[in-house]
């Protein structure tokens, strides 16, 4: 091969490409003619396309976790050391085992599936485990992706989707009138359409035209993206496009990601996508040498590659002619041009029967294959019947225009009967569709077209040069009468004419319908060579038009798009964000174990050397009722409420009272969802005449911040307050125990306040706010500190703690601590379905109701206590450990009566305790029941009890 | 419920012998699978919405109650909804007892369905698989597994080791951001194919009676006071002495035509299917702490979903940013669907009532009743919502299982709310 | 992706906002319980424009009414909500 620079391997042989050869192209250069089989028949299939439409050479590109399963030959572009193996072949792609369904496909016509292998679940799994192995074309990948993915969001005045002449007219257009114009192209070089046809325009070749074009939009400022796919088009006239920055299963640039989504937000969108080429229904017209004629001409005159030496020329239009003309002008012997009209008048066809047989009236019926490729046409001139030995048959069917984005954006189709094909109609968004797109097919034409478009209407004229001149539109979708064998309309789901036949006869007759049963058009190529062709065959079996069958939907993406580029950076550890503590590092250092929490991780306990995480958080929580413990409680929800209308604003969201709260006091509190239940706890402080600070619970914190937002803004926007979230601003420690008071006073040379009052003092040089309050059921206080002198505040408290023989203890000893004083969780106890009453808090709230909440706490259903599930207590009848989770039994087997919500081992004690959620539980006080978790194989005997198991009086934390 | 293996199907039999028949014959034998019923002046029963759960309404209608005077009118092409649309996952391993009892009466007709409809409509049990990514989370599945477990319903905790035996693509390093600690797997859950559900259905309904009238929209009902006598339609005005609204999706939509608003808000949901690759995930993969949902079609595409695009709509058109966060979420659980490549995305609209729940029952309007507010999982309940329906049309009495399902629930705050969301469909 | 023209801070793409209900279906606090639960749960849900409550919530943090065609998702009209808007 001249010119060759690179080397490749096809299922391990070597061979030499062509740089800016795609792998199709450089194996139909080396001679290979079977690159894949089919879904279902494993029929030896070869290339048909030249682009992103090809339907059966697909191959496996890369190795390891950059392989690329399902990857189209024509839509890979080759690097030296590509490695590509065909797939869906057993043993190899020569001989292919399953070759075998084509023999038995009487048995197996569409939908044969639906009919058979009955008999209950476990049997037809039997069957399904030998569909699934047969299915599925590609290897699945077993490896995670060495590379990465990027996005970046653009804004442009004009989007331009294809750089074919209608594309790059425009663009041109745009950026001469000074808009901010983004080009994006498919391909890895632009032209279109130009690479393959014979043309000049201004007196230049059509490939060096669009490469002068698209230096031209880079000088004027516009940015021009190759390689880079226009997939979906969205509201609000955003359009993603995805960019290959390496091609599939090739290394990318050191540091480069290997595709970038780009989300592009438009003035406009000029949609120039083209058109893609339908091919003919005939008898084994998936012979590898069955080919699109523009393909045909894309692989001669654009990758210097001669696809077959004798060649029959197949067609329904004018374009067809164009391959003959290529091919014989690179050599090849054009055996005959069937054309299926009557009498064709044009001037191509003058000229190609002064130098080929034209036959009118012509069209393939069958073929026949020497080995494996296509050795004779069979076709049907006028009455009769020719035999014509050929290796090439280039078919044309007409085209289809390329409407996938018009529709993605909402756009109509209307019917071009001229063309026989849907072209687009209105748009709903700011986009227009030109060139080839449009239905259009005169150079000039689309050239002008374009230019219109991109300059806003200023016109410009092109000089074109084609000596073969203009040709008709596309003539009638081809459905043949009688087709001999198969003859494939989706060439790669393996749907033949008869297929749509059975599906019309069954009354599959809806194009949905006829789709999702013969599994028509749903393959990687998305039905964009085969719909049409089906869609007339429906037609014509309705017997109307083929606007009147329908139409299925254009779903994205365009092509098929690799799922790492929607990802983009969010993948692996950065699937979801992380939260850390400001004091992250000093609990590190005391050795915390880690616990996710929401987005956070909190220090769960601070175990010694081989000391368990149980035994850890006993110890921890032991040292609290003994001495003291510290923890950070720096993420819980905290907001500060000011103004003179600040305790009307929190009468609202609490059920309890917050009016008459004195300054330097703070008090438990409940608010409610306006359905009546419980969504949050927390403590109000009244921290000086108009103002207050809030905390609520860590993990409602953002429900918590949108809800008070709410209130504020649309509930009452005419209170004077204002609603600051503080959390990320203030950080806190909680010191908890008989020493606490002491320890703190200590500290900051101040008494320290009283239960449920509040104080400022200075701690460690640090202006730090104290609230007293208490969930261990110890004398406690949360220390609050601007975040940044947080540690100073915690390494002062660290060490007097630990000189007073305590220390810090992490959340399992608080969750131990708080269990055995009652206190629900968020989360726990409160699931989103308990009222106020059902946790015992009914007492707290407002009669006068005036809260969110009181309307709909008063439903019958949740008012009245009986059958409702109620907050106890449980201790362990025994020695056992009691499960979380297990369900509150009378009995094994018997329907649950509740569960345990929180378990803990006792911290003043022994024996396990728990909360539990049971049904009419007050009334259950005393009863026995069994603690079960069938999946955990636990039986624990329980008894019910009052939920507060510890110093019942609070008396400890009043001293 | 069974019995039917002796039916008669004037228009062919499905068995393995019949295929083979068809191979000798060129398949010229095969009849239409359902007629193309035009609509008479009037019905006992007239189902509006030919999806799944509105055909299945008719079959039981039908083939249980002996009522068989009976239209399901489909303004487009039966299963073009959400039956169509959606991740057919099939499980009842919920946790809230009224939703466990009404999926696992619909699991069980599941199991028995094929052979029922003589439609093979694919119900693999390859189990329904929840992954745990911390302690807590294993606390809650367990929770969810006794409850299961203590109705009577199937479900095992699984270790880590047990998950990667199970399914060894997953991310099990340390590093990943939600790492693996274990799982709960209903074996009876799976996957059926969502098309043949609703063509099974269809069939089986046409074979015993019922017409299956398609490109029929209802416009309008018709009333006398306080009670619906029948529909107006975009083919004209049907009679019937019980009208059933059976639209999910489009409910607030068909109940606001008989001037009637419910608790219920249209939400777009999103799913993906890949190109097809041999098999990489042979069971159902769900998530406690993250929102997607995993499988693979006998085909071979991958095929997921996510979280509702939250914020109501009836386009059937998603919108990009939660479309990614669901693949970005997948990959974060089976990094080896990085390199291949999405060939489908579309969009449903969901039913989304205000606890989560689904409604089945009367509506204030005499002879006009109601199945709707699946929110997103809807397929799963397909036969025993249409079963449970055809009861509650039959008898004018809820099943007992229905029961807790009823409108008035909301008015009392008998609310059955799997999330704990409250009133907050954008949050669910 | 809608383009939300956010009063306070110009078009900006849906993913910043969040909607949270439609302005019919506000409770009054001093509204009779039947009254509320009714404005609660009874929703519209048309195929058509309805008046919507959402926040700028990773932008500005304002809140805004969209008049919102729920077919084509037009937005008709937008209007701030809030304090700052009081008359």
């Amino acid at each position: 091969m001249s010119g060759a620079a690179l080397t490749f391997t096809f299922d391990g042989k070597t061979y030499a490409a062509r740089p800016g050869q795609t792998l199709a192209a450089a194996l139909l250069d080396n001679g290979v003619a079977v690159v894949a089989r089919s879904f279902k028949y494993h029929r030896p299939r070869g290339v048909m396309a030249a682009g992103v439409e090809e339907p059966s050479a697909l191959v496996t590109v890369g190795e390891g976790g950059r392989a690329e399963p399902n990857t189209r030959a024509t839509d890979v572009f080759v690097y030296q050391g590509l490695v590509a193996r065909s797939q869906n072949v057993w043993p190899s792609l020569a001989f292919d085992v399953g070759a075998i369904n084509g023999l038995a496909s009487r048995l197996i016509p569409a939908g044969f599936y639906y009919k058979t292998f009955f008999g209950p679940p476990r049997r037809w799994m039997v069957y399904e485990r030998f569909i699934r192995k047969a299915a599925g074309l590609g290897p699945a990948p077993a490896d995670a992706d060495p590379d990465s993915f990027d996005h970046r969001a653009a804004f442009c005045d004009v989007l331009v989707v294809g750089a074919g002449p209608a594309g790059l007219a425009a663009a041109l257009a745009a950026t001469q009138a000074g808009q901010r114009v983004m080009l994006v192209e498919q391909d890895s070089v632009p032209g279109g359409a130009l690479l393959r046809e014979d043309v000049r325009i201004d007196g230049v070749g059509g490939p060096e035209w669009a490469a002068q074009a698209v230096a031209q939009i880079r000088a004027g400022g516009g940015r021009v993206l190759l390689r880079a796919t226009a997939t979906g088009y969205w509201d609000g006239n955003l359009v993603s496009v995805v960019q290959r920055l390496a091609e599939p299963g090739q290394v990318p640039a050191a540091a480069a990601p290997v595709q970038r989504l780009w989300k592009v937000r438009c003035g406009k969108v000029l949609l120039a996508t083209g058109a893609i080429e339908r091919p003919l229904a005939f008898g084994g017209n998936d012979r590898p040498g069955v080919m699109l004629a523009q393909a045909v001409r894309a692989y001669v005159r654009r990758h210097g590659v001669v696809p077959g030496r004798r060649a029959v020329v197949a067609t329904s239009n004018d374009d067809g002619y164009r391959t003959a003309f290529a091919l014989a002008d690179a050599g090849a012997q054009v055996v005959a041009v069937l054309d299926s009209r009557a009498a064709p008048d044009s001037a191509i066809v003058d000229q190609a029967r002064g130098r080929f047989a034209v036959l009118t009236d012509a069209r393939p019926i069958d073929t026949r294959a020497r080995g494996q490729r296509l050795a004779t046409v069979i076709a049907q001139v006028g009455g009769g019947e020719q035999r014509l030995a050929a290796d090439l048959l280039a078919m044309s069917g007409g085209f289809t225009p390329v409407a996938h984005l018009h529709k993605q954006a909402g756009g109509d189709l209307a019917w071009d009967a001229a063309a026989q094909a849907f072209v687009p109609g209105t748009a709903r968004q700011a986009q227009a569709s030109i060139g080839a797109a449009a239905g259009g097919h005169d150079l000039a034409a689309i050239l002008a077209q374009g230019w219109a478009a991109g300059s806003g209407g200023a016109p410009r004229g092109f000089a074109v040069d084609d000596p073969l001149g203009m040709g008709t539109p596309a003539g009638a979708a081809e459905v043949p009468q009688a087709a001999r064998g198969k003859a494939f309309v989706d060439f790669q789901n393996d749907v033949t004419l008869s297929d749509i036949d059975l599906a019309w006869r069954e009354g599959y007759r809806s194009v949905e319908h006829l789709k999702r049963y013969t599994t028509l058009g749903m393959g990687t190529d998305q039905g964009k060579t085969g719909n049409m062709a089906a869609l007339a065959r429906l037609a014509q079996a309705q017997g109307v038009d083929i606007p009147q069958a329908g139409l299925t939907t254009f779903r994205p993406p365009y092509t098929p798009t690799t799922l790492g580029a929607f990802a983009g950076a969010a993948v692996g550890e950065h699937a979801g964000p992380v939260r850390r503590l400001r004091l992250h590092q000093a609990h590190d250092d005391l050795g915390a174990a880690w616990q996710p929490v929401g987005y956070w991780f909190r220090p769960r306990s601070y175990p010694r050397a081989g000391e368990s995480l149980g035994a850890a958080s006993l110890r921890e929580a032991r040292m609290v009722r003994q001495s003291l413990g510290m923890v950070d409680v720096s993420t819980l929800a905290t907001f500060e409420v000011s103004g003179p209308d600040a305790a009307a604003l929190l009468e609202m969201a609490c059920a309890t009272t917050i009016g008459r709260l004195g300054v330097g006091r703070g008090r438990y509190t409940v608010m409610l969802r306006e359905d009546g239940l419980v969504m949050d706890d927390g403590t109000a402080w009244r921290l000086a005449e108009q103002r207050y600070l809030l905390t609520s619970s860590t993990g409602g914190a953002d429900r918590m911040a949108q809800h008070l937002s709410w209130l504020r803004n649309v509930m009452a926007p005419h209170l004077k307050v204002s609603v600051v979230n503080v959390q990320e601003h203030l950080g806190a420690v909680a010191l908890a125990g008989p020493q606490a008071a002491r320890v703190l006073a200590g500290l900051t040379g101040a008494e320290a306040p009283a239960h449920m009052r509040c104080t400022r003092a200075v701690l460690a040089g640090v202006d730090v706010l104290i609230l007293a309050a208490s969930y261990s059921g110890e004398r406690a206080f949360e220390v609050y500190a601007p975040g940044h002198q947080l540690r100073a505040v915690w390494n002062a408290l660290h060490g007097a703690a630990v000189a007073a023989g305590g220390g810090a203890y992490g959340l399992d000893a608080m969750d131990h601590l708080r269990v055995e004083k009652g206190h629900v969780v968020i989360g726990a106890e409160v699931d989103g379905r308990v009222s106020a009453h059902d946790i015992g808090l009914g007492g707290m709230l407002r009669k006068s109701g005036g809260f969110v909440g009181w309307q709909g706490q008063q439903r019958l259903a949740i008012a009245t206590a009986s059958g409702r599930r109620q907050l106890v207590g449980l201790t362990v009848i025994g020695g056992q450990a009691l499960p979380e989770g297990a369900m509150l039994v009378t009995q094994e087997g018997q329907e649950p009566l509740g569960h345990v919500t929180t378990a803990a081992p006792r911290v003043a004690g022994e024996g396990w305790i728990g909360l539990a959620l049971l049904s009419d539980g007050r009334a259950r006080d005393g009863q026995e029941l069994l603690a079960w978790s069938a999946t955990r194989n636990l039986r624990v005997p329980v008894r019910v009890c009052d939920p507060v198991f510890y110093d019942r009086e609070g008396a400890r934390y009043r001293d | 419920m069974t019995g039917t293996r002796s039916t008669r199907w004037p228009q062919g039999r499905y068995s393995a012998l019949a295929l083979l028949r068809g191979a000798l014959g060129g398949h010229r034998h095969w009849g239409r699978a359902w007629r193309a019923a035009e609509p008479r002046a009037s019905y006992d029963v007239v189902i509006i919405g030919g999806g799944a759960h509105g055909l299945a309404t008719a079959y039981y209608l039908a083939s249980q109650h002996g009522i068989r005077n009976v239209a399901v009118v489909e303004k487009g092409w039966i299963g073009g909804g959400n039956t169509g649309r959606n991740t057919t996952i099939v499980r009842s391993n919920y946790r809230q007892a009224p939703l466990q009892r009404l999926l696992e009466h619909s699991l069980k007709l599941w199991e028995g369905l094929s052979d029922e409809l003589n439609y093979n409509v694919m119900f693999s049990p390859r189990g329904a698989l929840f992954l745990g990514h911390s302690d807590a989370d294993m606390t809650r599945l367990a929770e969810r597994g006794d409850s299961l477990r203590a109705m009577g319903i199937d479900a095992e905790l699984m270790d880590v080791d047990a998950v990667r035996r199970l399914v060894p693509l997953l991310d099990f390093s340390p590093h990943a951001r939600w790492p693996i600690q274990g799982g709960m797997i209903q074996h009876r859950g799976g996957t059926a194919r969502h098309d043949a559900v609703a063509w099974g259905y269809a069939r089986a309904a046409d074979n015993l009676g019922v017409d299956v009238i398609e490109n029929c929209e209802v416009t309008g009902f018709v009333r006398e006071g306080d009670r619906v006598t029948g529909i107006e339609t975009t083919r004209g005005a049907i009679a019937a002495g019980k009208v059933a609204i059976c639209v999910a999706g489009n409910s607030g939509h068909v109940a606001g035509l008989a001037g009637l608003r419910l608790p219920i808000e249209s939400h777009t949901l999103q799913a993906y299917v890949t190109e097809p690759v041999k098999p990489m995930i042979d069971t159902v993969i769900m998530s406690q702490s993250l929102h997607c949902y995993i499988s693979q079609s006998d085909k071979g595409g991958i095929v997921a979903g996510g979280d509702p695009d939250g914020f109501p709509s009836y386009a059937q058109r998603g919108q990009p940013v939660r479309l990614e966060d669901a693949i970005a979420q997948a990959i974060a659980l089976v990094p080896a669907l990085s390199r291949l490549r999405m060939v489908r995305c579309w969009s449903g609209v969901t039913d989304m009532s205000f606890d989560g729940s689904p409604i089945i029952g009367d509506l204030p309007l005499r002879n006009l009743y109601i199945n709707g507010g699946w929110c997103y999982g809807g397929f799963k309940a397909t036969p025993g919502s249409g079963h449970l329906y055809a009861h509650h049309l039959a008898t004018g009495q809820p099943h007992p299982i229905a029961a807790p399902f009823d409108l008035p629930r909301f008015a009392q705050g008998r609310t059955i709310d799997e999330a704990g969301v409250g009133p907050m469909p954008q949050h669910r | 992706m809608m383009l939300i023209d956010c009063p306070h801070c110009g078009p900006r793409a849906q993913e910043e906002f969040t909607y949270e209900r439609t302005r019919d279906s506000v409770v009054p606090l001093d509204a009779a319980p039947a009254a509320a639960m009714a404005t609660l749960y009874a929703r519209a849900n048309p195929r058509g424009e309805e008046d919507e409550i959402w926040r700028h919530t990773l932008g500005c943090r304002g809140w805004l009414e969209l008049r919102r065609h729920r077919m084509t998702h037009a937005i008709v009209a937008v209007r701030p909500l809030g304090p700052a808007v009081l008359p």
